[in-house]
């Protein structure tokens, strides 16, 4: 099995967001990055897949030059190789997803795993344009995931219920939460991963189809009325909920 | 002349509501730009597509045929993207959920077009799109403008009105696209419905409970309070994790992101992927007996106080006014 995992660079979910001096993007001074936690979910089932089958694991990031950082974790977790396309552009998902496509189709993979979407630009987006740009079938938001021969079932949520869906190899798979608990990387490892290849390339550009005006921290005035558990209070919020939110 | 597109989504012979905000949506473009706005659906009922025609919608593109009877990723995708060079379209607006989400990816790369998710405001200038869109689980949001003579865009299902604009006649038009059978590239073996159950994702009230509910077998008094209000029951991460709760009800940043005119947090502390899920609520009510929890920052209006206290009197007084 060749698996191919993408794999993105993103701010710690906690971290605070400013905006920077541009207006554009985010400061990212002291920010913490991580690998996009649903990209764990799908890199630690690329993982047991070559347990159960064999073959390969090989990650795919297109992100600047400090991806590194994180590519050392995913090899650290297991996967074989990397491979980094250096840019500094990250929000056109058209620009990724033609970037990892054109890898794709010279590594060939049975599998492509995503994750359902990166908490960064939140596009949602990757998956299913890689998907179409190799014309694989697509499953997305998928928690639970069997591969037997080229037989490929995935069960998701939907709105208002849960589905299975088939297909067959070579897929795009995109993965929820859920769908496994990703491994932490072991001393060895780590060192292991250290001389683990990291292949860097350029990428190939895409024209520009949209500009980012500005970005804000939106500010919502919540009226912030906060009153106590007696019978008093429980009735005025009541009311409030009646007359001023008006739900019922 | 140019085309407005917008999808009407048919499920179970019921019309999802976030159609009629598209519908909405995009007649307000088609007003700015005389574009002219059209629904495309898959469905065989034309019956029920007449419920179009009180938003506004006066024509439908209809994909009736036996190939389309059960969903498929990329069969839908190569479906709408023929009808979009078909009827000339330079607005395409779908639902930002699972299926209209990867619907859209598709159809933005087969076009090569421009494609924003997610949306949460589109408006038109000079002939520009601009679309605003909520980033970093709604941290941050952005402006964007967009350029192209196909533009694409998810739109945030609850965020946008639907406004009611009766039209008199709908004229409804079938279009059958070239496909065949390879292009059913998934399929849909099995589906269940979480029946008799508001989603959380499409209900106008949503009331979650947290680790401060202390065990499952008090999750009725959530249940009870969601009943009183018509709405649906979430939950936080804690209680999904602890297996009290499925993972479709979690709300947050890895759960789902809910808008709902009323969102009522009863023993949730308020962590920050929890906000991540709820924080755009129009209104946001909290129950919690830590008069310092971090919710009561974001909260509307806040009730400080034991839950298994507080609930059964604020369903009390709930239920004076729907008599
Ligand atoms: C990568 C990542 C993703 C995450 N994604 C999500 C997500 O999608 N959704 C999510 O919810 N969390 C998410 N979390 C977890 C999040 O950080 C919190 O741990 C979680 O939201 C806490 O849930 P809680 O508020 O129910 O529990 P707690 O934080 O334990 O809060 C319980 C609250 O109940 C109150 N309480 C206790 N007893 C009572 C009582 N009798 N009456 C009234 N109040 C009472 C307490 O004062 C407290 O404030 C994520 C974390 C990470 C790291
Ligand atoms: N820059 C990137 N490099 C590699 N993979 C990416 C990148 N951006 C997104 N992806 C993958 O696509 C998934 C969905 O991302 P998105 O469409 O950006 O929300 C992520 O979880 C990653 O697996």
């Amino acid at each position: 099995m060749k698996i191919l995992v993408g794999i993105s660079r993103v701010p710690d979910t906690a971290t605070r967001i400013l905006v920077g001096k541009d207006g554009k993007s985010i400061d990212e001074q002291g920010v913490k990055f991580i690998i996009n936690p649903y990209d764990e979910f799908a890199l630690e089932e690329g993982l047991r897949i070559k347990e159960k089958f064999g073959g390969e694991v090989v990650t795919i990031t297109v992100g600047p030059e400090p991806s590194k950082e994180i590519i050392r974790t995913a090899l650290a977790m297991g996967a074989d190789r990397a491979v980094l396309v250096k840019t500094n552009s990250s929000f056109d998902s058209f620009f990724t997803a033609k970037n990892i496509a054109i890898y794709a189709k010279e590594f060939n993979p049975d599998i492509i795993l995503f994750g359902k979407q990166s908490v960064d630009y939140d596009s949602l987006a990757v998956p299913a344009m890689v998907s179409e740009l190799l014309n694989f079938p697509l499953i997305t938001i998928v928690s639970k995931l069997t591969i037997d021969g080229s037989k490929v079932v995935a069960e998701r949520d939907v709105v208002g219920g849960r589905e299975v869906v088939e297909t067959t190899l070579p897929c795009v798979i995109s993965a929820q939460k859920g769908l496994n608990e990703p491994r932490y990387p072991k001393l060895p490892d780590i060192l292991k991963a250290k001389n683990k290849p990291i292949d860097e390339r350029s990428p190939q550009e895409t024209s520009p189809m949209y500009e980012i005006i500005n970005m804000e921290i939106p500010h919502r005035a919540r009226k912030n009325i906060i009153l106590s558990d007696s019978d008093e209070d429980i009735a005025e919020i009541a009311r409030l909920l009646h007359e001023d939110a008006k739900i019922i | 002349m140019k085309k407005i597109l917008v999808l009407i989504e048919v499920l179970e012979n019921k019309i999802k509501r976030v159609s009629y905000e598209l519908i909405t949506a995009g007649r307000k473009i088609a007003e700015q730009t005389n574009y002219e706005l059209l629904g495309v659906a898959f469905s065989s009922n034309t019956e029920l597509l007449e419920k179009v025609k009180e938003f506004g919608l006066s024509k439908i593109i209809l994909i009736n045929n036996s190939t389309f009877e059960k969903y498929s990723v990329s069969l839908f995708s190569k479906a709408l993207s023929q009808v979009v060079t078909k009827y000339q379209v330079e607005y395409v607006l779908l639902p930002a959920h699972t299926y209209g989400l990867e619907i859209a990816g598709r159809l933005a790369a087969n076009l090569e077009s421009p494609y924003i998710s997610d949306c949460i405001s589109l408006t038109i200038d000079n002939g520009k799109a601009i679309a605003k869109k909520p980033i970093y689980a709604g941290k941050a949001q952005i402006n964007v403008l967009v350029d192209g003579n196909i533009k694409i865009f998810t739109l945030r299902p609850n965020v946008f009105t639907a406004e009611v604009n009766p039209t008199e006649k709908l004229e409804i038009e079938e279009f059958n696209p070239d496909v065949g059978d390879n292009d059913k590239k998934e399929v849909v073996v099995n589906s269940f419905r979480n029946e008799g159950k508001l989603d959380v994702l499409e209900a106008e009230i949503v009331v979650s409970g947290g680790r401060g509910i202390k065990g499952p077998e008090h999750y009725n008094l959530i249940e009870e309070l969601a009943n009183v209000l018509g709405a649906a029951v979430g939950a936080s991460r804690a209680v999904v994790d602890a297996g009290w709760r499925p993972h479709n009800e979690q709300v947050g940043q890895t759960g789902k992101t809910v808008s709902p005119t009323l969102y009522v947090a009863c023993g949730i502390s308020g962590a920050i992927q929890h906000l991540a899920g709820m924080a755009s609520s129009k209104f946001i009510l909290a129950i919690n007996k830590d008069k310092d929890a971090p919710i009561f920052k974001v909260a509307d209006y806040g009730i400080v106080g034991d839950l298994f206290n507080a609930i059964p009197k604020l369903i009390k007084e709930l239920k004076k006014y729907k008599e």
